[in-house]
């Protein structure tokens, strides 16, 4: 293999310089070395058999190992770290069924181009392709939902693989890496050569950068626009282009409108800031993408749940694409300028060159275009009793507003609630899983994000259904005395396919109600202050009193079983044709 | 329309499964594919033919860069390329017909590999059409066994892209700035 040749010659060459004393170590400890050199402090993991001389040589590393209930809680962990971060998460886990565990939280990390490296040990590599006891190919199996993935089979391979898996993961447009280590890999003893084992990448072009000429045709739109728009995405948090994004949006005096994953890059409170696009997104914001004549996308990648029918989609726009990823250009929807590179970069490029921009009749159009759909009507019902999730939100939104918080949440009806009623001002204070909408991602991934950022109020936001999908990960906030607190959104329901059953499938409640456990009782149980809330007034009594208590706080709050998720724009209908909500009041009434 | 692409990867085992891998997972579809060695020990060099319109191509050769592995991506589609199919070819030949077979060989500069007493197998070597061709025209004699490698494609003159085989420190900025107009 050509990695093996690469440290050979690299050897050489470090011996000349001398500068790092080669020591002779098993595998298992060059693993930890390197992710401990890597800057890597904490994994999340689960041991066995194929991945046990790696667990043995943990007592010689400083890094801190998170044990997890389920090795897909551990993908979501290292996924909640990153995305929290922008560093890399590290999952391990042992071959076979433990490495199976960790496919969805590989293929979540992989849609939403989360930097994640997951290390798996492998049987001895004399008895690769036998069967042998909890053998599986699992480079084969993750080949489609990694970026890359490695099977390493001798010692001297693994601080290669470890270096280069970090770079790659991290690098470019991010993603999912795996590392398969044979157990005999772990085992044997080799020198360490860190240098040596530095990446040296002969394909692989992270970095492009947009010909001149772009640009030009670039402001050249810009310039001639009357009714532009910048479609904020997940790509400038992952580029770390806020600043640039607001610089650029209030020079040019231009609205933004963000996807799922962008809510937070530039403040909710912003006055330049529409809210977001999309399925669940503002009506507002969606008539606006259909009569713009120039979309600015800045790191997004244009999902079918932002363009609806893509027939009808923006049909009088321009569209200038900015990504890092080439293969996103003309995908689902053809652009007439791309700059493909990083975001921030190309921002600063054009920056000093876009024309100060007054926009104001635009401006004062999209508000009256809000017109009565701004109001938040569901909050200005008097309270009769119910308990709407909308509520729960909203209150949560004002009692952590002021506090370093994160909300991770889960998938669902709750996820888009939140989306629509809590105000994101910073960037990377919502973490979702959006692409791939993986139920039981929030659990875990709170877990990875409280790791990442002690000093955060971390709160789950979680449906009734999806919680049951990783609840097991209590125990691991309690072995690992982690301060989260945890809201349950308590409809009785699989909520979000109950609503497309209402809308769609003639109210047919197939397989969508759900029978509960007691949650507190459950919550108890594994020694987490839990308590039931059912009433408006107890929501915020009940959020103060977890921000006050010190270990971790589970709220089941046991809100209208069969509230709907409004606006909605049906899947392949076009994004102006939405479902609204029907007067309140009058739902509520029949609901009785 | 058919696409001619170049696709040089590093020679490192599991690279074609990951090649392929993509092809079907983002449902490019493969007209045909050849993997084999180069001048240089290091570097493998696929051509895969393809059934894509020009943004679709744009597409593939996109998405096979992002493979870690993936050195070089050139469609030659619209170049000047020399693009060579072999086939092996083995047709029922009887004393009254084999000399018609081998008539239709010479013509078409086809090798005649073996002569049984029963059948002709011969060699062609040559544009897809052309194989095509002779194909068809040895069809009604009986075409008891047919085998195609695929096309390999190299651009004509002096002119094919370079590959880099120099590793790359990570970090290192690309040189190559990239056009995405449309
Ligand atoms: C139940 C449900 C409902 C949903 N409803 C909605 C909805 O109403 N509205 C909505 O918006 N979403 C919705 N989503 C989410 C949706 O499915 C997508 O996940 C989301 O729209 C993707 O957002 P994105 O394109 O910004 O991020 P990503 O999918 O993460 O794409 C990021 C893009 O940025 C690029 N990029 C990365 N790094 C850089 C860089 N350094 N420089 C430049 N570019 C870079 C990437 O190449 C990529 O193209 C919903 C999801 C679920 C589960
Ligand atoms: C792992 C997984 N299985 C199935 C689905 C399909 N799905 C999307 S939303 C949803 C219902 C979620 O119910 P719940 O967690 O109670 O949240 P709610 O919608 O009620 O707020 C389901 C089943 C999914 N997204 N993920
Ligand atoms: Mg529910």
């Amino acid at each position: 293999m050509g990695s093996s040749k690469a440290t050979e010659k690299a050897d050489s060459k470090a011996g000349a310089n001398a500068g790092e004393k080669p020591t002779t170590m098993t595998g298992a400890r060059i693993l930890w070395e390197c992710l401990e050199r890597e800057g890597v402090k904490t994994v999340f993991g689960y041991p066995g058999g194929a991945i046990l001389p790696a667990y043995d040589a943990l007592r010689h590393s400083s890094i801190r190992h998170i044990l997890v209930r389920h090795e897909q809680g551990a993908t979501h962990m290292a996924d909640g770290y990153a995305r929290a971060t922008g560093e890399v998460g590290v999952a391990v886990a042992t071959s076979g069924p433990g490495a199976t565990n960790m496919v969805t939280g590989i293929a979540t990390a992989m849609m939403d181009s989360s930097p994640i490296v997951c290390i798996t040990g492998q049987v001895g590599s004399k008895l690769l392709g036998s069967d042998a006891f909890q053998e599986t190919d699992i480079t084969g199996v993750t080949l489609p939902i990694t970026k890359h993935n490695y099977l390493v089979t001798r010692a001297d391979e693994i601080a290669h693989a470890v270096r280069e898996a970090m770079y790659v993961a991290k690098s470019g447009r991010p993603g999912p890496v795996l590392i398969d280590i044979t157990k005999d890999a772990q085992q044997s003893t080799c020198e360490l050569d860190w240098e040596g084992a530095a990446p040296k990448m002969r394909g692989y072009r992270p970095d492009l950068s947009p010909a001149k000429e772009e640009y030009e045709k670039a402001l050249e739109l810009i310039r001639h626009a009357k009714r532009p728009l910048i479609l904020a995405g997940h790509g400038i948090l992952v580029s770390g282009a806020e600043h640039e994004v607001k610089a650029f949006a209030e020079r040019a005096c231009i609205p933004v409108a963000l996807t799922l994953l962008g809510l937070g890059t530039l403040p909710a409170s912003h006055f330049l800031n529409l809210g977001m696009m999309g399925m669940h997104g503002e009506a507002w914001v969606n008539k606006t993408i259909q009569e713009a004549d120039l979309l600015l996308a800045f790191g997004m990648r244009f999902d079918d749940r932002v363009t609806g029918n893509l027939k009808t989609y923006a049909p009088n726009a321009k569209k200038i694409h900015i990504d890092i990823d080439p293969a996103e250009i003309n995908k689902n929807v053809k652009v007439d300028v791309a700059l493909v590179g990083d975001l921030r970069k190309i921002l600063l490029e054009l920056l000093p060159r876009v024309e100060p921009g007054n926009h104001s009749d635009w401006i004062e159009y999209i508000r009256g275009l809000k017109g009565d759909t701004a109001v938040r009507d569901i909050q200005n019902l008097p309270d009769n009793g119910h308990l709407y999730a909308a509520h729960v939100i909203n209150d949560l939104w004002h009692e952590t507003r002021d506090r370093d918080a994160i909300i991770v949440t889960d998938v669902g009806q709750h996820q888009m609630w939140e989306a629509q009623y809590y105000k994101h001002e910073r960037s990377r204070s919502l973490i979702t899983s959006g692409g791939l909408g993986t139920m039981g991602f929030a659990l875990p991934a709170a877990i990875g994000a409280k790791v990442a950022r002690p000093d955060a109020d971390v709160w789950v936001v979680v449906g009734d259904g999806g919680f049951q999908m990783t609840m097991a990960e209590l125990a691991t906030i309690v072995q690992e005395n982690l301060k989260v607190n945890i809201a349950i959104i308590n409809n009785g329901y699989l909520g979000m396919v109950r609503q497309w059953q209402e809308f769609f499938y003639d109210r047919n409640y197939e397989a969508t109600p759900l029978l509960n456990p007691d949650f507190v009782k459950l919550g108890q149980a594994y020694g987490i202050r839990s308590v039931l809330v059912q009433k408006r007034g107890d929501v915020v009594p009940a959020v103060r009193a977890a921000h006050a208590h010190e270990g971790p706080v589970l709220i089941d709050f046991k809100v209208e079983q069969e509230d709907t998720v409004y606006p909605m724009v049906a899947a392949g209908a076009a994004l102006n044709e939405m479902i609204r909500r029907p007067n309140p009041l009058i739902e509520t009434a029949e609901d009785e | 329309m058919l696409h001619t692409i170049v696709v040089y990867v590093e020679n490192k085992p599991g690279v074609l499964s990951r090649v392929v891998s993509l092809f079907r997972r983002r449902a490019f579809n493969i007209d045909s594919l050849t993997v084999g060695r180069t001048e240089k020990p290091e570097v493998s060099r696929m051509t895969i033919v393809t059934d894509a319109d020009e943004d679709q191509a744009r597409r593939i050769v996109a998405n096979v860069y992002k493979l870690v592995n993936v050195l070089l991506v050139d469609d030659v589609t619209h170049h000047p390329a020399l693009l060579r199919d072999l086939a092996l070819v083995k047709v029922a030949a009887s004393r009254e017909t084999r000399s018609q077979v081998l008539e239709l060989a010479t013509v078409f500069k086809a090798r005649v590999l073996d002569i049984a007493s029963d059948s002709i197998t011969v060699e062609m070597t040559g544009g897809e059409e052309k194989v095509d061709r002779l194909l068809e025209l040895l069809h009604p004699f009986g075409l008891l066994e047919v085998v195609r490698t695929g096309i390999v494609a190299m651009r004509r003159g002096a002119k094919s892209p370079s590959v880099t085989t120099k590793a790359k420190a990570a970090g290192t900025v690309d040189d190559g700035t990239v056009s995405y107009s449309v």
